[in-house]
């Protein structure tokens, strides 16, 4: 017997941290203007002790008005994709549970289009009106997977699929006709990319709320350890499932909407990256959590830099890079269940 | 004759009185409840009030055919649901009205079966058992895990603690389960149906170990089925249920009647008293002349 303990958990969380950080430091290196490692780290080293005016112009407008604030945007997306699919994994249990799949990417990116077209002088509407969106749609999707009053996971999935193909024409409908043909618009709320970066203004929010809606999942992950054998089990064990339902419901929008209002609908994220850290560390949701938030942001953030330079000078949308690995994988565990 | 005609509302288990003795656990009295699609509307299903007592170190089986009223009265006495009139309690207090966690000290589920999602080791689902004990993250202590230990010792079950769940076989399975429960400590034990999936073998071995479990750790054991020769074999009473009325409370000798069981399961059989004083059922099939 092998009990997850303490230290294995923080061990774990900063040998992925420092994998992160590995990343970012690459990404920051790579992209049109080549940058060497030595320079970065030196002006790196320069902004932690504050002396940020020493740096020469032209590397600040690359590496840290450019580059840094779409790195970060990347961390954001991937942490909470990832973390938003894990959650959704085991509330509705069922391993193909994904805020893509199931059409909350849909809902908030429709979410936060609505509300841009009713009131864009708000800076903080869209990030509210895809929380809103995220959550209507998350509702709708597990009423319309409920047969005989039990969650059915053919009919969730085909819910949430249908659901994300009619918000997706919304979408489409919405993009063309308000903002005259605007295909990359289109491109950014059904694929998703990380191109625009979030308003100065609006960071500290971005932040906050990530770190609110991970902290918050993560102070029901031992509940969620014990809703993967089943809701019944779980309430003889002492959970508190309808508390934990409603506060994992809600964050998992939160996060999703976040992600979203930022980056579109990317795809996939959610999906690829809790299983492929369930095959390294296991199913612990007290484990999976953190290590989803921080392997979903090196995943992004490597797809984003693959994505950037792959086809330079002409970039992708990072959401193709997470569909062209996604959609296999997808397929492959949907054949997996059904045998 | 009518069901009701056979059946006398009696609790006669004057023959327990040496079982008598001991401390009742779970007192249930009078116990009824109805569900309907909404309060307004006429209940689709009843169970009028049951009563019967548990004591410790006493298996009681709750035997009825589908649709007789076996899972809600699992439900009400595991506290997941509050009965519409009389109480359940289990050494003096409501079940339904402890908190979640308390309650998940003091009583034990045991499903049918259990799906789990991803692979996990037997070891960490019998750890799963500590959960109402633990703190915060509910990291396991090195109590829990003796704890744990002990429980798969007591179901024969350590070298199973490394493997994966979902290899195990349906007894192994059934095994690793009841291991959970026994590491929460409980003093009530409840069982859905437990034999359902299981071959006969593995029904007998695991009705044994409970009968040794309720001797060894004082637990009161109530077990649901519609297994009638398991419920003879075992149970010290067995609570007989049709239609979701309680037909007969006592020893398998006392309520082991054939009339009242062929009607109760709608099966023609034959009972006969064995030479340890169980009863015997034997099943044949139905004649010609006797489907008048």
């Amino acid at each position: 017997m092998r009990p997850l303990t303490l230290k294995r958990l923080l061990w774990t969380c900063a040998a992925l941290a420092t994998v992160l950080l590995a990343c970012i430091v690459l990404a920051l290196k790579l992209g049109a203007v080549p940058v060497s490692v030595v320079d970065l780290v030196v002006n790196l080293g320069r902004i932690a002790i504050g002396n940020s005016d020493q740096l020469p112009s032209d590397y600040r407008l690359i590496i840290f008005e450019l580059r840094l604030p779409r790195i970060l945007l990347g961390v954001l997306v991937g942490a909470s994709l990832s973390v938003s699919g894990a959650s959704f994994q085991a509330l509705l249990r069922n391993p193909l549970a994904d805020p893509f799949v199931l059409g909350v990417s849909s809902g908030a990116a429709l979410g936060s289009l609505l509300a841009l077209t009713i009131a864009p002088q708000f800076p903080l509407i869209t990030p509210l009106g895809a929380f809103l969106g995220a959550l209507a749609t998350i509702t709708a999707v597990y009423f319309l997977g409920r047969r005989e009053g039990q969650l059915d996971s053919t009919t969730l999935l085909l819910g949430g699929i249908i659901s994300a193909s009619f918000l997706s024409a919304m979408i489409m409908f919405l993009v063309t006709t308000l903002s005259g043909r605007d295909l990359r618009g289109i491109v950014f709320w059904l694929m998703g990319d990380l191109s625009t970066p979030v308003p100065t203004g609006l960071r500290w929010i971005f932040a906050v709320g990530l770190f609110a809606g991970i902290g918050a999942i993560y102070t029901t992950a031992p509940d969620l350890n014990l809703l993967l054998t089943g809701e019944r089990e779980a309430i003889h064990l002492g959970v508190d499932v309808t508390r934990v339902k409603l506060v994992v419901y809600v964050s998992a929008s939160l996060l999703t909407a976040l992600a979203v209002s930022a980056s579109g609908a990317i795809g996939y994220v959610g999906l690829l990256v809790p299983h492929a850290v369930r095959l390294v560390f296991g199913a612990d949701y007290r484990l999976l959590i953190p290590a989803s938030a921080l392997c979903g942001a090196i995943a992004i953030v490597l797809a984003d830099t693959l994505a950037r330079t792959v086809a330079a000078p002409t970039e992708l949308p990072v959401g193709a890079m997470t569909a062209m690995a996604g959609a296999p994988v997808f397929i492959y565990l949907l054949r997996r269940g059904m045998r | 004759m009518s069901v009701r005609e056979i059946s006398q509302p009696t609790h006669g288990n004057r023959e327990l009185s040496e079982r008598e003795r001991a401390t009742v656990r779970l007192n249930v009295e009078q116990a009824s409840f109805a569900y309907a699609a909404n309060p307004q509307a006429a209940p689709t299903f009843t169970l009028a009030g049951t009563s019967f007592q548990a004591r410790e170190r006493e298996l009681v089986a709750i035997l009825g055919p589908n649709a007789s009223g076996k899972s809600t009265l699992l439900r009400l006495i595991s506290g997941t649901i509050a009965p519409l009139s009389g109480r359940v309690e289990l050494d003096g207090q409501e079940t339904s009205r402890l908190d979640p966690r308390t309650r998940a000290q003091r009583i034990a589920v045991v499903h049918q079966e259990s799906s789990i999602l991803y692979a996990a080791r037997a070891g960490d689902f019998v750890l799963q058992g500590r959960y109402p004990y633990g703190r915060a993250l509910r990291l396991a202590t090195s109590e829990d895990v003796t704890i744990a230990r002990n429980a798969l010792a007591q179901v024969g079950a350590e070298h199973l603690a490394g493997r994966t769940i979902s290899e195990l076989s349906g007894g192994e399975k059934q095994r690793i389960i009841l291991a959970r429960a026994l590491a929460q400590q409980p003093r009530l034990v409840l069982l859905d149906e437990p034999t359902l999936h299981l071959d006969i073998g593995a029904q007998v071995e695991l009705l044994e170990r409970l009968r040794q479990l309720a001797e060894e750790n004082k637990y009161a054991v109530v077990v649901v089925t519609h297994e009638l020769a398991l419920a003879a074999e075992f149970a010290d009473q067995v609570v007989l249920l049709h239609h979701g009325t309680c037909l007969r409370v006592g020893t398998p000798a006392a309520v082991y009647q054939r009339e009242l069981l062929e009607q109760v399961f709608d099966a023609p059989l034959d009972v006969e008293i064995g030479p340890a004083g169980r009863p015997r059922v034997h099943l044949h099939a139905r004649r010609n002349e006797d489907s008048t």
